[in-house]
């Protein structure tokens, strides 16, 4: 009775795990390769004929996401790290962390109206005079998704490699400042190596939300070229094609699945 | 020129330079992250507004008393978001508390196994699997129903809910339960009475974090319940496709509102040693 209790308890949520999550995912896998009720790759076929170049947009634009997000993120962390004002670093450790919260349908609407030709990013550099009026437009592209991407998901990885970096043995940051190590060298000669691990554990994390996001792209640029997810949203609603749905599903789960791979294998060369 | 740089200028002076691109750096951070915001702010209360106008021409509260109207899609998506995000709540911890204290106290097989399996629905691009959740709903009549958008929260919400209890029943001081079984306590008396109110605040967190999940949630809303059942991520994405910013940025702070609240409180129900054991 005491050994059967424990996985009596796990079962009902399992079962919820199975029947909700792997059960579909596994259905979408079948799915891909069903056309008109046989196997074959027509679905594939189709989806690459449309949607190469969103493919490509959505791995290009991720990929810079995640690239921003990581730099972004080292810059803060080694900030909080090695700043050497304490109220600067206060000052910003409270900052950063607001957008972190904030449900990504919300960040979709508030950039589209910040970032818009109208928006207040643009009026505030015309009236800094950094921008003529005449020339404003409207940044609601490629350029809207990124920044929206790196807006949300900054906070997340910073907080994550800022707790790393706050739990290294300081010795070796004081014994090279002490050297006369400038703080930028410190930080990408001591710090970042040692964080490696954490923030790629992030970043893969930020890669597959980021894939998965519906509502950025449906509310800043859903025009060609566009991302899978609005693709797929498209290909349901209007033909009720579940087929090449699958295929962009599929490919988006390949695109997500060389990332893990790749972040798999950099950490199996770093524990040899 | 060099003699002069580095002879004449003090570390006090070199100290106050960097006031200039430590303030420049952090005005600049703040206006990315405070100035959509206030954008947001602005747009809820603006009547008209438009290019090359840097402000509304003219404020007003016209927009929110649409948005409230009695017969308006608000005040109903607000009730079905709640609604949705309260059933979530109950449906995850009445999933995840048996699970959490298995995981946490009792003898499992494959522990980390499964610890990982609660994991894999974050780890996944979950388009895919929405859309055939939708599909099978739609053969089984949930779809477009209540019921089968919670059973899509709580899918979504189960990680954090049961990660969270996990590590909230493993943080409980085990000496504590044994003492009450010594007493003469039953071991359901134990769990009831010493157990799950020293795990209370870490409950609270998940089922906080699940309620945020759920009223957030936009992607199986859209698949699984739109049109039939309007939370309010839809009315703020149907309200921008339609190009009413006024309403969409109302819809926008309703539902920031509760998520910055407990940005500012989560470390009073998270405390340290209960994050230390998540996912552990």
């Amino acid at each position: 009775m005491q050994r059967l209790l424990g996985p009596l308890l796990v079962t009902p949520a399992l079962l919820v795990i199975l029947v909700l999550f792997a059960l579909p995912l596994a259905a979408s896998v079948i799915g891909a390769f069903e056309v008109d009720g046989a196997a074959g790759l027509g679905n594939f076929t189709k989806a690459y004929r449309l949607y190469t170049q969103d493919i490509v947009f959505t791995a290009l634009i991720v990929g810079l996401s995640a690239l921003l997000v990581g730099l972004l993120s080292v810059a803060i962390g080694g900030y909080l790290t090695l700043g050497e004002n304490p109220r600067a670093v206060a000052l910003l450790r409270w900052l950063y962390r607001w957008p972190m919260f904030i449900p990504f349908i919300v960040v979709g609407q508030v950039l589209r109206t910040f970032l818009a030709k109208s928006g207040l990013f643009n009026t505030t550099l015309i009236s800094l005079g950094l921008l003529d009026p005449m020339s404003a437009t409207s940044y609601l592209d490629w350029r809207g998704i990124v920044a929206a991407f790196v807006w949300k998901q900054t906070p997340f990885v910073a907080l994550m490699v800022s707790g790393a970096m706050a739990s290294l043995d300081r010795s070796t940051i004081e014994a090279a400042r002490n050297l006369g190590a400038s703080r930028l060298r410190i930080l990408v000669e001591i710090v970042v190596p040692q964080v490696t691990t954490t923030l790629l554990v992030g970043l893969v994390l930020s890669f597959v939300t980021m894939m998965s996001v519906l509502s950025v792209p449906l509310m800043i640029n859903a025009q060609t070229p566009t991302m899978i997810t609005a693709d797929i949203a498209f290909r349901l609603n209007t033909y009720r094609d579940y087929g090449v749905a699958n295929a962009l599903g599929l490919i988006s789960l390949a695109i997500t699945g060389s990332v893990a791979w790749f972040y798999l294998r950099v950490n199996m060369r770093q524990a040899q | 020129m060099t003699a002069l740089s580095s002879a004449s200028v003090s570390p006090r002076t070199v100290d106050l330079l960097w006031w200039l691109p430590r303030a420049a750096g952090l005005g600049l951070l703040a206006f990315l992250i405070f100035g959509p915001l206030a954008n947001m702010l602005i747009w809820t209360v603006a009547e008209r507004w438009y290019f090359p106008h840097a402000l509304p021409i003219d404020y007003g509260f016209s927009y929110w008393g649409r948005v409230f109207a009695p017969r308006g899609n608000a005040v109903q998506s607000l009730v079905a978001s709640i609604s949705i995000a309260l059933l979530t709540v109950v449906g995850s911890l009445a999933l995840a508390v048996p699970a959490g204290y298995a995981l946490a106290r009792l003898k499992l097989p494959m522990r980390g196994v499964i610890l990982l399996a609660f994991l894999v629905p974050q780890a996944f691009p979950n388009l895919p699997v929405y859309v055939n959740i939708a599909r099978l709903f739609y053969e089984i009549g949930l779809n477009g129903t209540v019921t089968g958008v919670v059973l899509v929260h709580v899918t979504h919400g189960l990680v954090y809910a049961v990660w969270i209890a996990t590590a909230a029943f493993a943080a409980v001081d085990r000496d504590l339960e044994l003492a009450a079984r010594n007493l003469g306590a039953s071991a359901l008396r134990a769990f009831a009475d010493v157990t799950v109110p020293l795990a209370a605040p870490g409950l609270m967190a998940s089922a906080i974090f699940v309620f945020l999940e759920s009223l957030d949630e936009f992607t199986g809303s859209y698949f699984v319940g739109a049109p039939d059942v309007l939370t309010l991520p839809l009315l703020l994405y149907s309200a921008g496709a339609g190009g009413n910013y006024q309403v969409a940025s109302i819809t926008a702070l309703l539902l920031l509102v509760p998520s910055i609240a407990f940005m500012l409180v989560v470390e009073k129900f998270l405390r340290a040693d209960v994050l230390a054991k998540v996912g552990q």
